[in-house]
């Protein structure tokens, strides 16, 4: 067993050390009906390295990788190339094996790290202040709901869900919105080519806390942000901006430059990596500093030490839950750590030069595959503004589309039909995520495919 | 005293302030000052190669092109490289040595897990990929549950919670449904004294009043005070079992049939599993839900604060209700994943129509990337080696509770033995020295320090939780380098106040921290040790 350094010498002489006559002393508190005694059913002996990684490897070679195939989904989840000095730096030991930073004096590396982050997710969303990551952008989200709930002091409890979140986002907010009873306004999504801005205006009102919407939202669309933005305020409630995919705010403008209070989102498309979901990087901010006390999550701050020198520490931690208990702003303890390290590491190399640059190329792959779509028969491009990924309708169910391209080993796009189940009118929409990852082939490959397919 | 060893190399024991730190560059030897990403980048620096983009590209972001600049500089690939190489330099980390936070669990990150985790067919696949292109994905997802809940004793397991407080949130969420189902609205959460902090934060959160139940002197739950408070308007009793006084709640069945007599259900928090894997059954002491800690039982990297993963086992009381996506192996053997289209039809054909999820909690599946590595530990240390994982967990903690109680204050040495972690109190210290100065000075020893100041229960605490990774050679030199601080502190040695001294950084002004917050890097601060003009004004 190569992970458990203790040999029976060091055993025995510790256990006498302790006084106990054999291992099962230490566990007389366990009362003996309940103690396991025999080995663990079914679950077999310890195995080697070797064995173990056939195992996983075996497992592995079920899945269709993204790289193996014409690629074009995203709906929240993001391929980029991460260079491979981000994989390398996050494995170093002293990054990858530390835990929280609870002693400042000897955790520098991964507060200055965390400061460094918290900067630039300020800057990229437009905001005065970013937390140090959080589960991910669905359950970033929903604290934010939270949150402007706080805001409101609870006197507000009406919520107005854009039908373009994510629809995940939106099932996670509702999900929670039943435990905390604020009410949900919801609206279907619909397949227009530009977002219903005025549907959504319309639906807030005095008792409103908050105004969730995407940007670009989930059919890819750019929705008027600035005009939302003036009518929530209005009424005194809180612009919500959810973002999930970053590279976009290469291209377009930031979310708290047009007067989003709170900008969340997901930071996976920078450093992460796909992973089937999970771990991601849950991105939170807000435009106005005033906030700051109401957020949740933890927050880096910079400060000195005895000898004046420069140093970071966790900081505002009065708001959290290991102080204020069930007055918390949050439950949340564990943050995104690693991944915030990941995002950090691969925007410096990108820096701003390289962001815009990523981001211009996402546009132009987009604006490629988006018109080439478009001369597929029976394929129509729903969009008119959209950055990396846009919505065609193909007059069937593209939920069977999707999976028939699968089998010719193409991973052609999220069905609408999955992302939206039960509603029916959308059921012949395919998102279609282009990235710089995308060759100029494979969008060959999918029109070509679709022409077969659709004929 | 200081810990004598081989070499002869005595620690220092006098606390020199180092006045001489003066090089141009702040280097000095291997100790490497780094300045922050924003002090050497450059806007138009960028270490990796894309085209610029064409005068003529094509455009349809609708007119919300972003024109001003964003903010973000850049480094070319080994300017990055080095940046980040000497910033991890200044991190303490379990590659590094014996990290003995309790209740945090910080052991040994086998390298095998993170191979794995970055084959292409788990890390290069998107979440919403059509089911039968990532079947070896959901079969980990469904090894993994299985082994899950074999170990608890438990009926079902919910794979998506990202972390342990959100694992905790989903486990209320059951008991909330499952209570609501039954038309049954109670209002009330017990939460004992020795709880996690994220315990009543996330009670609060899913709607419940918080109620605290007092600790027995021999820092267990008050049996007697519960039952008393057991009734109608309370839906449930948060436990965490071994407790944060390191100690296993020997009534456990007990305060488990009480509960469920009233009508209310039984939150265990899981995180400290470790001690008992292989060993105990929650499921046999009346658990109705408890997260698992991936991350600390079964040893993923904790990077500096996260990714956490914490699947919540479920009693058959309570599995109806977990959140979607749900993942299962049905009799014909596939593994489906179930996600709200499918959900009402796949209750009525493999649950009998009494699956009635509370909903979804976050977006995708989980941390899949954490499900790989805690699969991969489990294989690796198999149903021998797991028994030993507990058993060599609760003898280390043991032998340092042991080797120290002579020398440190420790309030429950008479409580039976301790489980993973051995808690000591600051009684005895002389001076004004706190467990904090204890704490500074075991830096200057070369250790990460103990939790300190938690559980609340003990003034002063000190939590020390060595886990099963830990060789005896490893234990013997922590102990003595403990042992010498606390002489210290009980001795009254002022020094103390001044440690550490030899970290990259003296004790830290958290107050000034707080009092004014600098939460981002602004263009015209001060260089370090001048208070920056916007300081004065304050952010």
């Amino acid at each position: 067993m190569r992970y458990l350094p203790l040999t029976d010498t060091d055993r025995s002489e510790m256990l006498a050390t302790i006084g106990a006559s054999g291992i099962e002393d230490l566990f007389v508190d366990v009362p003996e009906e309940a103690r396991l005694d025999g080995p663990i059913e079914g679950l077999p002996l310890h195995a080697s390295e070797m064995a173990v990684e056939r195992h996983m490897r075996r497992l592995s070679k079920k899945n269709l990788a993204a790289a193996d195939a014409p690629f074009f989904l995203g709906a929240g989840a993001y391929r980029h190339h991460v260079p491979a000095s981000v994989d390398h730096i996050i494995q170093r030991g002293e990054f990858l094996t530390a835990y929280t930073p609870y002693q400042p004096e000897i955790a520098q590396g991964t507060l200055q790290m965390l400061f460094e982050f918290q900067t630039q997710v300020a800057r990229l969303y437009g905001c005065a202040v970013a937390n140090a990551s959080m589960y991910d952008g669905s359950t970033a989200c929903w604290e934010a709901v939270a949150m402007a709930g706080r805001v409101a002091r609870g006197k507000k409890r009406k919520v107005v869900l854009s039908g373009a979140l994510h629809p995940h986002y939106a099932e996670v907010v509702r999900t929670m919105a039943k435990f905390t009873e604020d009410e949900i306004s919801d609206a279907p999504a619909s397949l227009r080519p530009v977002p219903d801005n005025d549907g959504l205006i319309a639906r807030i009102d005095e008792d409103t806390s908050c105004v969730v919407v995407q940007y670009p939202d989930i059919l890819g669309r750019l929705p008027d942000l600035a005009a939302i933005a003036e009518a929530a305020h209005d009424k005194g409630a809180l612009l919500i901006a959810v973002n999930t995919e970053p590279v976009a705010l290469g291209a377009i403008k930031s979310p708290g430059e047009l007067g989003a209070d709170i900008v969340v989102g997901e930071g996976q498309s920078l450093g992460v990596g796909l992973q089937f979901g999970g771990p991601y990087l849950g991105l939170f901010a807000v435009r106005d500093a005033k906030h700051v006390r109401m957020m949740p999550g933890r927050l880096c701050g910079e400060t000195v030490d005895a000898e004046g020198k420069r140093g970071f520490v966790l900081t505002l931690s009065t708001r959290e839950q290991h102080i204020r208990r069930e007055k918390a702003t949050s439950n949340i303890c564990t943050n995104s750590g690693l991944c915030a390290l990941a995002f950090n590491v691969h925007m410096t190399l990108l820096g701003e030069a390289g962001l815009r640059r990523l981001a211009a190329e996402n546009h132009r792959l987009a604006c490629l595959a988006a018109d080439r779509l478009a001369k597929v028969p029976g394929v129509k491009v729903l969009n008119e503004s959209f950055f990396n990924e846009f919505t065609v309708t193909l007059g069937q169910d593209a939920r069977a589309v999707v999976r028939t391209l699968a089998d010719r080993g193409i991973l052609a796009g999220v069905s609408l039909g999955r992302l939206f189940p039960g509603q029916d009118e959308l059921a012949d929409g395919l998102l279609v995520t282009v990235t710089e990852t995308t060759s100029e082939d494979d969008i060959e490959t999918l029109a070509t495919a679709l022409e077969e397919v659709l004929a | 005293m200081n810990a004598p060893n081989k070499s002869g190399w005595k620690p220092a024991m006098n606390a020199e302030r180092r006045k001489d730190t003066g090089t141009v560059t702040g280097n000095r030897a291997l100790m490497l000052e780094e300045p922050l990403l924003f002090e050497i980048g450059h806007a138009d620096e960028t270490g990796v190669d894309l085209p610029e983009p064409a005068a003529d590209a094509p455009n349809r972001l609708g007119g919300f092109d972003r024109t001003g600049r964003i903010g973000l500089p850049g480094l070319h690939e080994p300017e990055a490289v080095r940046h980040y190489t000497r910033l991890s330099r200044q991190n303490y980390a379990i590659d590094l040595g014996l990290f003995p936070l309790g209740s945090c669990t910080m052991k040994h990150n086998p390298r095998l897990n993170e191979k794995v985790a970055r084959m292409p067919g788990f890390a290069d696949v998107h979440p919403l990929q059509p089911v039968d292109t990532v079947r070896g994905a959901l079969e980990v997802i469904n090894e993994l549950a299985f082994w899950l809940i074999e170990l608890t004793g438990m009926h079902g397991v919910a794979m998506s919670p990202k972390a342990g407080a959100h694992g905790e949130l989903c486990g209320i969420l059951c008991i909330r449904a499952a209570l609501e189902a039954k038309g049954d609205a109670r209002k009330v959460i017990l939460v004992p004294e020795s709880a996690h902090g994220t315990n009543p934060a996330t009670a609060a959160f899913a709607g419940y009043e918080v109620e605290d139940i007092p600790a027995t002197e021999d820092g267990r739950v008050d049996l007697e005070a519960l039952k008393k408070r057991l009734g109608p308007d309370v839906a449930g009793v948060m436990i965490t079992n071994p407790n944060t006084c390191g100690l296993f709640e020997r009534d456990m069945k007990a305060i488990s049939d009480a509960v469920h007599a009233a009508g209310g259900y039984v939150y265990c928090d899981g995180a400290n599993f470790n001690a008992i894997v292989g060993k105990v059954r929650p499921g046999d002491l009346g658990v109705d839900a408890m997260h698992i800690n991936l991350h600390k039982t079964f040893s993923t990297p904790h990077g500096g604060g996260g990714p956490g993963s914490g699947p919540v086992v479920l009693s058959e009381a309570l599995s109806p209700f977990g959140p979607l996506p749900y993942t299962a192996r049905t009799k014909d053997g596939v593994v489906h994943l179930i996600e709200e289209e499918d959900a009402d039809a796949f209750s009525a054909e493999h649950f009998d129509g009494k699956m009635r999820s509370f909903g979804r909690m976050t977006a995708f599946h989980g941390q899949m990337g954490m499900f790989t590595r805690a699969l991969a530990y489990i294989l690796s240390h198999g149903a021998d080696g797991l028994k030993q994982v507990a058993e060599d967990a609760v003898l280390n903690a043991n032998y340092i509770l042991r080797s120290l109680e002579g020398t440190l204050h420790a309030p429950f040495a008479d409580s039976g033995p301790c489980m993973h972690e051995a808690l000591f109190g600051d009684r005895g210290f002389g001076g004004d020295l706190s467990t904090l100065d204890l704490a500074k000075g075991l830096i200057d020893e070369g250790f990460h320090p103990m939790t300190v100041y938690f559980p609340l229960v003990v003034h002063g605490a000190m939590l020390v939780e060595p886990t099963e990774t830990e060789s005896k050679a490893s234990l013997d030199q922590f102990i003595a380098a403990l042992r010498n601080v606390a002489e210290r502190a009980k001795a009254g040695d002022e020094s103390l106040k001044q440690a550490p001294i030899h970290a990259p950084r003296r004790r830290l002004d958290e107050t000034q921290a707080a009092r004014k917050p600098v939460l981002a890097w602004e263009e015209d601060e001060a260089p370090a040790g001048q208070p920056a003009p916007s300081e004065q004004g304050g952010r």
